[in-house]
């Protein structure tokens, strides 16, 4: 626990350091980079000894705020999140050391350090804090943090309204949260949660509720998204990855928390997650494959698998409330090996497009093409993330999601409703993994396959040292954990007992993970198969000399890089079929003449949900509170006795 | 001695699958009054091709060569995991099928990357349509599946298949048939057989799988059409172990079965040649009918009690 303390104590003394040393950039980044690395081995240390041990260790320090104590809990649960918050934030350090050397001079790097230094430690202290009010300061915190980290770019008009959403989005989550915490702690004298004590039916399902939303427009499943694929994107590349990786997984963090202050939950709520997280999955990876630039291409991977992990959490919660423990052993288990897994294949790819908008200067798909020769290996790396964002075994991704899927069958045989909810979650899963692998491969190919598309394109160069360094060891992590999954086992036990009652740490689900096992032999096996096929294709080729030519161009003599392709093409067929969803907009003149001149077409696919749900929404409020503006006029005097009479209204009322 | 079984169950696999296309062709040219390809003629080709030189696209970069070798390896492994006339592999385990469906996503997705890498517009073409087709029979590919783990009450493949009896066609015949048909109807569409694409024509703007394979040659096109057998294969046995009688004896349904892989290969031949391909925009909608008859017979199944 006190190494925890001294991850919090180094992160935001660095963070300080690199605020004063802004003036010298490469000092701040060695303060910033530094500070995090240390903290993150600092933190990693009690969280993998709780993993492996199972324990529970607290810390509580007097703290003299009405509610608030400071007391810090590290159980299985916060420890199974922290590992992930550490080992990117690490890699995310390292990584941003070479990145943000281009912006050296011209962006505050010491600004930049500190908000992401005090991010992680935002983090840091939502997985730990066991008190609403230190809870919430962490929460805010984090906004905060990663605010400044959005706004990065801020001369860019888009940037500047991703982050103002972003703060809105937050704002109103936050909102939410503190009457949850309201309602839960209410009739208590602190809002620590161990305090906390589950309200009366219908208030526990308003809670569930609020929570969700609350919680949600963290997590960003949809329809509570609209801000993350215009924020994620707009940060510097490491801190989107640690923003998509982990910052988001705070959400669910926090619904998996709240649920366990409620008891007994409702069948419901399980439907509700499911349901929710089935249209996430589904639309996230619909909307990923309609995108034209490849960190909002990753951006809406992410609401698909903060989709997934949600569903994963509704069966297991129909599994708990229609008394399968087998199947909601299996579910949750699924759902949080899928945080960790998420995780390091979504830091992996967010800094492979990092590296591609650092190489070649834009990260527009339409513009790029070809960069596997000239960015070897960052192309190797960002495949092989992307095969992992595709469940495809050897790599990781499969791991949680063949769990999903085994708690899903697992339903197969209890009565009709049961079965429903398993057969729904697994054929979501089976239709959200196509979606995805179509929307990986259009991206990856585009990318880096082919001809150049553009200049740009043509004239990239390979990321540094240090950037390739962390894309490595986030690449052999991904394959690592997805062979290694079945020893992951214990700790998720430990972590699913913490989070949703002892119930369901394997006790009863052991048996029913243990095909984990086989599905890891089967990666093996596969990499054994692939190495002989590879060895045997050697053979054949032995004392041969490959020619080499042209791509067949079907005898066309002046082919170029622009007849490829393109990203658009790739997904056209599936995006048509999907228009009344995507509502894509085409622009194309009308060819009047004989002979018509230069022409252009473009195709985007919209922001449904902004554009039809919350801009118009948005259009409403503003309308109705234009009314009340007479109420805001600017004079202190009225402002405080709008107090007195708020407060003396209180007081009669209390009377 | 009992390893002695999965291992020739899988070297039977290994030599027998590219025998499918040879029996699709001659069906196919009995049909159109020519006399056809020898039966043996994949095996001709393959042997040809592992001693040809490759040429290769000065665009290609590792990702070219790649792609038939991991193609070939992820259905290789596959069926390492199907059983076999009923009866396991090397790796059997509650919910296999899941795990198969994911290797054949890796070889789509190797075959894909692969065909991207030449930046040519045929290939970019047949990889586009090769990942619309798979959208819509994978879920239908997942709920026959699943259809047939609630019919049988159990979620590993060779536990589903060794319950299918004829006592469990006798119960549930109409749910059977219908997954039979779902199942062929994705067996088609998988392995770009016609309707959904037609692997003979030289027409690229037709094509979705050859399209993709357009520049490889030597060894690598040797492993496409070999990966591309063994998935014919891997489509077949399903149905092949579906409608497969059990009588007890293992050489005696491992005959049956190879049997039945035939005949499997034998419908395939008769549907090319008494249909016509369809249009690309209506391929969809054969794949939709396959997941609603997949659907349909998860339907019925719901409402009886459940067995195991």
């Amino acid at each position: 626990m006190l190494l925890v303390l001294l991850s919090f104590v180094i992160l935001l003394a660095s963070a300080v350091a690199a605020l004063c040393l802004g003036g010298r950039p490469s000092r701040a980044q060695d303060a910033g980079a530094y500070g995090a690395v240390a903290a993150s081995i600092a933190g990693l240390i009690p969280s993998v000894q709780t993993l492996l041990s199972g324990r529970t260790e607290t810390l509580s320090l007097p703290w003299p705020v009405p509610l608030g104590s400071f007391s810090l809990t590290l159980d299985p649960l916060s420890a199974f999140f922290l590992v992930p918050v550490f080992t990117l934030t690490a890699l995310s350090a390292v990584y941003g050391v070479d990145y943000l050397k281009a912006y050296s001079g011209r962006k505050p790097l010491g600004l930049v350090w500190a908000a992401f230094n005090t991010l992680t430690a935002a983090m840091a202290l939502v997985f730990t804090s066991s008190n609403a009010v230190l809870f919430m300061l962490g929460w805010e915190l984090m906004a905060a943090a990663s605010f400044i980290l959005v706004l990065f770019e801020h001369e860019k008009a888009q940037t500047r309204k991703a982050a103002f959403i972003y703060l809105a989005a937050g704002g109103a989550g936050a909102l939410l949260l503190m009457a949850v915490f309201a309602l839960l702690g209410s009739g208590s004298a602190t809002l620590d949660f161990s305090s906390f004590h589950s309200p009366s039916r219908a208030a526990a399902s308003a809670v569930f509720l609020l929570a969700l939303c609350g919680f949600g427009l963290k997590a960003g499943f949809i329809p509570l998204h609209v801000w993350l694929p215009e924020a994620h994107p707009a940060a510097p590349s490491q801190v989107s990855a640690v923003m998509s990786g982990v910052m988001i997984k705070t959400g669910i963090y926090g619904i998996i928390r709240i649920l366990g202050f409620l008891r007994p939950w409702e069948e419901w709520w399980g439907w509700a997650l499911l349901i929710i997280g089935a249209g996430s999955c589904v639309l996230g990876a619909l909307f990923a494959l309609a995108q034209h630039e490849l960190k909002r291409v990753l951006a809406y991977s992410s609401i698909e698998n903060i989709g997934i992990i949600l569903l994963a959490a509704g069966l297991g919660v129909i599994g708990v409330t229609r008394g399968a423990p087998e199947l909601a052993a299996l579910a949750f288990a699924g759902a949080l090996l899928h945080v960790f897994n998420h995780s390091l294949f979504k830091g992996l790819l967010f800094m492979g497009a990092g590296s591609v908008l650092h190489g070649a200067g834009t990260a527009e798909l339409e513009a790029l093409g070809g960069l596997s020769k000239r960015m070897r290996a960052s192309a190797v790396f960002f495949l092989a993330g992307s095969a992992a964002a595709c469940a495809l075994p050897p790599f990781n991704g499969l791991a949680g999601e063949f769990l999903i899927y085994a708690g899903a069958l697992r339903g197969i045989n209890f009565p009709a409703s049961v079965a429903l909810a398993g057969v729904a979650a697994g054929l979501v899963l089976a239709v959200a993994g196509v979606l995805a692998a179509a929307a990986f491969v259009r991206a990856g190919g585009t990318v880096f396959l082919g001809e150049p598309r553009s200049e740009r394109a043509a004239g990239a160069h390979e990321s540094g040292p240090l950037m390739l360094f962390a894309m490595g060891a986030l690449a052999l992590l991904c394959l690592v954990s997805g062979l290694a999954a079945p020893f992951l086992l214990g700790p998720l036990a430990f972590a699913v007992s913490s989070g949703f009652g002892p119930l369901y740490g394997f006790t009863a689900g052991i048996q029913g993970a243990a095909p984990l096992v086989y599905v890891s032999a089967g990666g093996l096996l596969l990499l054994a198969m692939a190495a002989i096929a590879a060895a045997k294709r050697k053979v054949f080729l032995r004392g041969k000399k490959p020619a080499e030519g042209v791509t067949w161009d079907c005898g066309y003599a002046v082919p170029t890089a622009r007849m490829q392709y393109g990203a658009s093409s790739f997904s056209q067929p599936l995006t048509d079929f999907f228009q009344p969803i995507l509502r894509k907009i085409g622009q194309y003149p009308v060819i009047s003449e004989y002979f018509p001149g230069k022409a252009s077409f473009s195709r985007e696919a919209q922001a449904v949900f902004y554009n039809e749900l919350y801009a118009p929404a948005a259009f409403r409020i503003r309308e109705l509170a234009y009314r009340f503006s007479w109420l805001q006029h600017g004079r202190l005097q009225i402002y405080i006795m709008y107090i007195v009479v708020t407060l003396m209204g209180l007081l009669l009322w209390k009377l | 001695m009992e390893i002695v079984k999965p291992i020739s169950q899988y070297l039977a696999v290994m030599i027998l699958s590219p025998l499918l296309p040879g029996v699709i062709n001659r069906v196919k040219a009995f049909f159109a009054g020519r006399q056809g390809p020898p039966l043996l003629q994949l095996y001709y080709d393959l042997y040809k091709l592992f001693n040809k030189t490759p040429v290769y696209s000065r665009t290609t970069t590792w990702v070219f060569r790649a792609g038939p070798v991991a193609g070939v390896a992820a259905l290789v492994t596959a069926l390492a995991v199907l059983p076999f006339a009923g009866r396991p592999s090397f790796l059997a385990f509650d919910g296999d099928f899941i795990f198969i469906i994911y290797l054949l996503g890796l070889a789509r997705f190797a075959t894909v990357l692969a065909a991207l890498d030449t930046g040519s517009a045929f290939e970019g073409m047949g990889s586009s349509r090769e990942m619309q087709f798979a959208v819509f029979s994978e879920p239908a590919f997942f709920l026959g599946l699943a259809a047939l783990a609630r019919i049988t009450g159990h979620t590993s493949l060779p536990g589903m298949f060794a319950a299918l009896t004829g006592d469990t066609w006798r119960a549930a015949a109409p749910v059977l048939a219908l997954l039979t048909v779902s199942f062929f109807i994705v067996l088609l569409a998988e392995n770009s057989r016609v309707p959904a694409d037609d692997p003979n024509t030289h027409l690229e703007l037709t094509m979705i799988h050859e399209a993709m394979a357009l520049d490889h040659s030597g060894p690598d096109l040797g492993y496409i059409l070999y990966g591309a057998s063994l998935k014919l294969w891997l489509f077949g046995s399903l149905i092949g172990s579906m409608l497969l009688p059990h009588s007890g004896s293992w050489a005696c349904d491992c005959g049956l079965f190879v049997l039945l892989m035939l005949c499997v290969a034998v419908g395939v031949g008769l549907v090319e040649s008494v249909m016509a391909r369809l249009r690309l925009i209506n391929v969809p909608y054969m794949l939709i009918t396959a997941f609603a008859f997949s659907a349909l017979a998860l339907i019925f199944q719901m409402g009886r009690p459940v067995k195991g």
